[in-house]
């Protein structure tokens, strides 16, 4: 929100500047700024009186006007603007004047015809972005003031972005009451008399909804001039915190709002029936609102109406039918106090922004009502005239709206520092609070209605803390003892996992945890995701089953960005839904794509495979994994391995399925892993032996075997068969093709045997690998190549 | 033989030298050495000749032999020592590499700039004492909303757009705060823990993503104030951006909290001008939320405070778009190495 400066000291002067009083606010928790309202003001522009205009002989759009501009002479200024009439009072732009966009105003022949000077629009005075016809001012302006002294311009904007709690600083009277207090001075409001009531004119009200409206006034105010007209004082001041003038009753209600901080309605009188009701709305209701909108109400929203039906959705938005139009003469001026959940759910259920809901669901001072009433009263008579008739009043205004007991030791707690005990009655004070001591140290404090965010004794202390200053609470150093923690080492730390990857090349990436549910229904169809009920796009509606729906698309983006290779990995959490609740787990996955290596002068180039991937899962986990072919839907049949640990599957490792890789556009070698990370997380400490002093014997041994016998296969029976005198087993050898039968191959593997303590004799040892070549011959088939 | 033949011995010093210097490889010096000086060599021959000799002249000869015998020797080992040298040049000419070509095999890769802030804050936060705990980030609105003291409909709701799933029965979190009311409902005070982790909001554009980063922290224990905060948050700033940061704190509004700050830090060139950025924003603990988990809040007190984590990033390296860290471009993740 943005209020003028000028207007702001007009109710309290501190001796600060408009920047110095903007961080004073900031310090004290309302975020202000000070800009000035004009970047460049006009240099040369006065107000001018159109006197007569008749049309340009050589141009049909363009009119020639004479214009008193107070310089005693009558200047001919050539004009395009279509209200440019006699009578008018405008801005001037004499010769030698200067607009803020930098133009320069000099004497100029328009199609002939001699032209001293232009007439400006409100956009060309920068008080507008865009602007229609020439800006019209008060009928009463003199001619020849300089523009800026007539219109006020020179001024500063206090913008102010406030947090939800300070709804009570959203006006000239909240701004002025807390400038007063930050600075120690008095605030000084404009004197409102009550208005002379004069007719006996009333509508009654009725409220249904006390816990809705907890306080309602309202006044009829009857022989309004309808052709009044706004006065520029105060179109200025709406223009500048962001309202259009739109109807003289209007602007007052928006005027009196940015004031003080009270919403109000002005309804036409002549059309409204009957009764005023607030009341909530019943199934089936209609209402057509200001917006031209028309909106079906639900039970829990609030309404004004009348014996038609709804008028106003309460403290959101008004009805069209009822508002103020060129023909009002006789009007109904409400001021009420709406509870602000109520508010804040209507506005949120209908979609409805407006400042009435801006300032209801923040709270509205619910003793402000009939101040306000009088003020707008006060206006309307001032502009319009009229008489005014009596209040008519529902409910009533609070003294104070809490009332919290304050303990000394309470404040230096929370605050952590030592606030002398007689400051702090005079500090609540200056915020309008009554404090009466209770003990010693000990205060009973009642809170006055404006300050309704105020409840508990923790809200006193952020009051005193803020006036005193959070500047001036000295830094403490670590008041507690310290509680040193250290993770467990039976717990690999995914740090060092993550640090291992980087170490072998592999780049971390963050992915969105939402998916395209086209994606990951490839991936992993069998696995339901969790759907988000208001997804931000249908691309990021689904919450992930596994973490490849990101890594994909990631290695997509980046193929189509001329990026070779890939090596990707992200570790984060998975969403299943599991009947109706979800499941999330952590995982460790990773991408390797296109080729095994960058390119280099120093090894040959080959695509990426399976046992890239899967020597950088074991160079992580070691021999905890085992790999066994296995099925998944979204990877290659014969190149996947399911991952197991102690008998239970942790996870995949495989080709992107060809299918896959098709639909997806991927034509290079792809592959993927996923770990469970909570199932491979924990280590077992090591439990190290000694070692062996005396020399080892190496038996190697190549077994002929079916292709479907796996090299595992073949490595478990030798390791069962060898004894415990095998200390190694290395596979280093797999041949296929000349002197083997198709559908054969050859797997050489390299058997090492030691003992702990003597040196093996060549017979045993023979032994040994005999018992291994029975074992595999009986249990595989497989046979010794010679 | 001729014993008393002393030209012999000059020339046979002579031919010998000849020889000796026009050994090219080591098989010919030791073929010299051989002839020579082995044991049927020629000086050692002449060596043997002396017994035959006068006792006058053996005495002289014989020195003369000897003088010649560690003559040739010497430059035997001389001329072998050259050739080997020659060699092990010729060798070494011929191993020459090209050092200035590039190293085989993998470059190491990089962690996202999320987990290296991250960890940098653990890391600071881990030496003051405090744990990182993680929790779930499809949570309920009891632990998100309404045990931080942010009923239905409160205005703090209007500024947060929450994502929600199950028909509104979940909601992806909008902070890491519920990390924090599940770890206070399962431990007791002293209580010190960093909540680091993705967050969600319905937001999108320049510089908002509908997924973030926090990490939040949390201080529970018998005396905690808002002095106590201002000293920790300032530590950790001047530690995170390794340099004494100016810090402000303001007052401000966040339901669970109260009194509520914001901190802000002097940011920018000191030549060219500065200005004040919120980075974090923390409070002493609404007695309300310790009621939710059940701490007592007349016995104990506490401090949460919170932070965006791409914010930070932004600042510590200068980064000016949000959405370079989410594209997961390769071109600018691998500048984090």
């Amino acid at each position: 929100m943005k209020l003028s400066e000028n207007w702001l000291r007009e109710w309290v002067n501190p001796p600060a500047t408009a920047t110095e009083l903007a961080h004073k606010l900031n310090m004290a928790g309302l975020e202000a700024e000070a800009e000035p309202m004009l970047a460049v003001l006009p240099q040369g522009i006065v107000v001018g009186k159109i006197v007569s205009a008749t049309p340009h002989p050589q141009a049909d759009r363009l009119r020639v006007c004479e214009v008193d501009a107070g310089t005693g002479e009558i200047l001919q200024i050539v004009c395009g603007a279509a209200n440019a009439r006699p009578g008018i009072l405008i801005p001037a732009a004499l010769p030698g004047a200067v607009l803020p966009n930098g133009t320069q105003i000099g004497k100029a022949a328009l199609r002939g015809v001699e032209s001293s000077g232009m007439l400006c629009s409100a956009s060309e005075l920068g008080l507008a972005e865009k602007s229609e016809g020439l800006l019209e001012l008060d009928p009463g302006a003199k001619p020849g003031t300089p523009i800026e002294k007539h219109l006020g311009l020179v001024d500063n904007s206090i913008v102010l972005e406030l947090t939800p709690n300070r709804g009570d600083a959203l006006s000239i009277l909240g701004l002025a009451r807390e400038t007063a207090a930050l600075y120690g001075i008095q605030m000084t409001a404009p004197r409102v008399k009550p208005a002379v009531v004069e007719p006996e004119t009333r509508i009654s009200v009725v409220v249904e909804d006390m816990a809705g409206c907890p306080h309602y006034v309202g006044r009829v105010v009857e022989g309004l001039n309808a052709a009044a007209r706004t006065p520029d004082w105060m179109s200025e001041r709406l223009r500048r915190s962001g309202f259009r003038t739109i109807h003289p009753v209007v602007d007052i209600t928006n005027y009196v709002l940015l004031e003080l901080g009270q919403p109000m309605h002005g309804f036409d009188a002549a059309q409204l029936k009957g009764a005023i009701r607030v009341r909530r709305a019943k199934a089936g209701e209609q209402l057509k609102l200001l917006n031209e909108q028309t909106i079906s109400l639900d039970p829990r929203d609030l309404l004004i109406t009348d014996d038609s039906g709804p008028l106003v959705l309460a403290g959101v938005m008004g009805g069209e039918a009822s508002g103020c139009s060129t023909t009002t003469t006789s009007i109904f001026l409400e001021a009420a106090c709406f509870e602000p959940v109520s508010i804040a759910t209507s506005g949120r259920r209908h979609k409805l922004l407006s400042d009435s809901r801006y300032r209801f669901e923040r709270g509205v001072d619910p003793a402000l009502q009939r101040q306000a009433l009088e003020r707008a009263t006060a206006l309307v008579q001032e502009i319009c005239g009229g008489k005014a008739g009596p209040i008519v009043e529902v409910g009533t205004a609070p003294a104070y709206v809490a009332e919290i007991g304050l303990r000394h030791s309470q404040v230096n707690r929370l605050l952590g520092c030592e606030i002398p005990a007689a400051r702090i009655a005079p500090l609540l004070q200056s915020l309008g609070m009554s404090v009466n001591p209770t003990g010693a140290s000990s205060w009973q404090v009642k809170v006055p209605p404006h300050r309704y965010d105020l409840r508990i004794e923790a809200d006193l202390v952020e009051e005193i803390g803020r006036l005193h200053g959070y500047d001036n609470i000295a830094p403490r150093a670590y008041a507690a003892e310290l509680a040193p923690f250290s993770p467990k080492e039976t717990t690999r730390a995914l740090d060092r996992v993550k640090d291992a990857l980087v170490a072998r090349g592999y780049q971390e990436v963050v992915t969105y945890s939402f998916v395209d549910p086209k994606i990951q229904a490839q991936l992993d169809p069998e696995t339901p995701g969790v759907a988000l009920d208001n997804p931000i796009a249908e691309t990021m509606s689904v919450m992930r089953t596994t973490i490849w729906s990101g890594l994909i698309p990631t290695w997509q983006y980046n193929r189509q960005r001329q990026q070779k290779r890939a090596r990707l990995f992200e570790a984060g959490a998975v969403y299943a839904l599991e009947g109706e609740a979800n499941r999330e787990q952590a995982k460790l996955a990773g991408l390797i794509a296109g080729p095994a290596l960058p390119e280099q002068w120093g090894a040959a180039a080959r695509p990426v495979d399976f046992f890239d991937a899967k020597a950088d899962l074991e160079a992580l986990f070691g021999t905890s994994l085992r790999y066994e072919a296995g099925q998944h839907p979204a990877l290659h049949p014969g190149r996947t391995a399911r991952i197991v640990r102690d008998g239970v599957a942790v996870g995949w490792l495989g080709a992107l399925h060809p299918k896959l890789a098709d639909a997806l556009d991927i034509p290079e070698a792809l592959y993927l892993f996923e770990l469970d990370w909570a199932a491979v997380r924990d280590i077992a400490l090591p439990v190290p032996v000694g070692v062996s002093e005396f020399p080892s014997s190496r038996r190697d041994l190549a077994f002929v075997v079916d292709e479907a016998v796996a090299a595992g296969a073949i490595a478990e029976v030798i390791r069962d068969a060898a004894g415990p005198l095998l200390k190694s087993l290395q596979t280093f050898d797999v041949y296929r093709g000349t002197g083997l039968p198709a559908g054969r191959k050859s797997i050489a593997f390299g058997l090492i045997f030691q003992d702990y303590s003597r040196t093996l004799n060549v017979e045993e040892v023979d032994a040994a690998a005999h018992s291994v070549a029975a074992s595999v011959h009986a249990r595989l088939g497989g046979l010794v190549r010679d | 033989m001729n014993a008393t033949s002393t030209p012999n011995l000059d020339e046979l010093l002579a031919s010998a030298q000849t020889d000796i210097a026009a050994a090219a490889e080591p098989r010919a010096i030791e073929a010299l050495r051989v002839d020579l000086l082995g044991r049927r060599g020629r000086v050692t021959d002449l060596l043997k000749s002396l017994g035959g000799m006068p006792h006058e002249q053996r005495k002289a000869f014989g020195e003369q032999v000897n003088k010649v015998k560690e003559q040739l020797s010497a430059q035997l080992e001389a001329r072998a020592r050259a050739i080997a040298d020659a060699e092990l040049d010729r060798r070494l000419a011929s191993e020459t590499i090209d050092v200035t070509l590039p190293g085989r095999g993998e470059p190491a890769g990089a962690l996202h700039p999320m987990s290296r802030s991250i960890r940098r804050i653990e890391q600071i936060f881990n030496a003051m004492g405090f744990e990182s705990v993680q929790g779930p980030e499809i949570e309920d609105d009891w632990h998100n909303f309404q045990a931080l003291n942010i009923p239905e409909s409160h205005p703090a709701r209007a500024m947060q757009d929450t994502f929600y799933a199950l028909n509104g029965a979940r909601l992806l979190r909008t902070h890491t705060s519920p990390v924090q009311i599940r770890t206070m409902l399962e431990r007791k005070p002293p209580i010190r823990i960093i909540c680091p982790g993705r967050v969600y909001r319905v937001d999108f554009d320049r510089t908002h993503s509908p997924m973030f980063h926090q990490v939040e922290g949390l201080y529970v224990a018998e005396n905690v104030g808002l002095a106590d905060l201002k000293h920790d948050l300032q530590k950790f700033l001047s530690l995170f951006f390794e340099r004494e940061v100016e810090a402000l704190f303001r007052p401000s509004y966040f339901p669970f909290v109260e009194p509520g700050a914001d901190v802000h830090i002097r940011w920018g060139d000191p030549e060219k001008g500065t200005r004040w950025l919120e980075v974090l924003g923390c409070g002493v603990i609404h007695p309300n939320v310790l009621a939710a988990v059940g701490i007592d809040p007349e016995r104990y007190t506490g401090y949460a405070f919170g932070m965006g984590v791409e914010r930070l990033t932004m600042l510590r390296y200068g980064v000016d778009d949000l959405r370079l860290f989410f594209n997961n471009d390769l071109r600018f993740l691998e500048q984090f190495k």
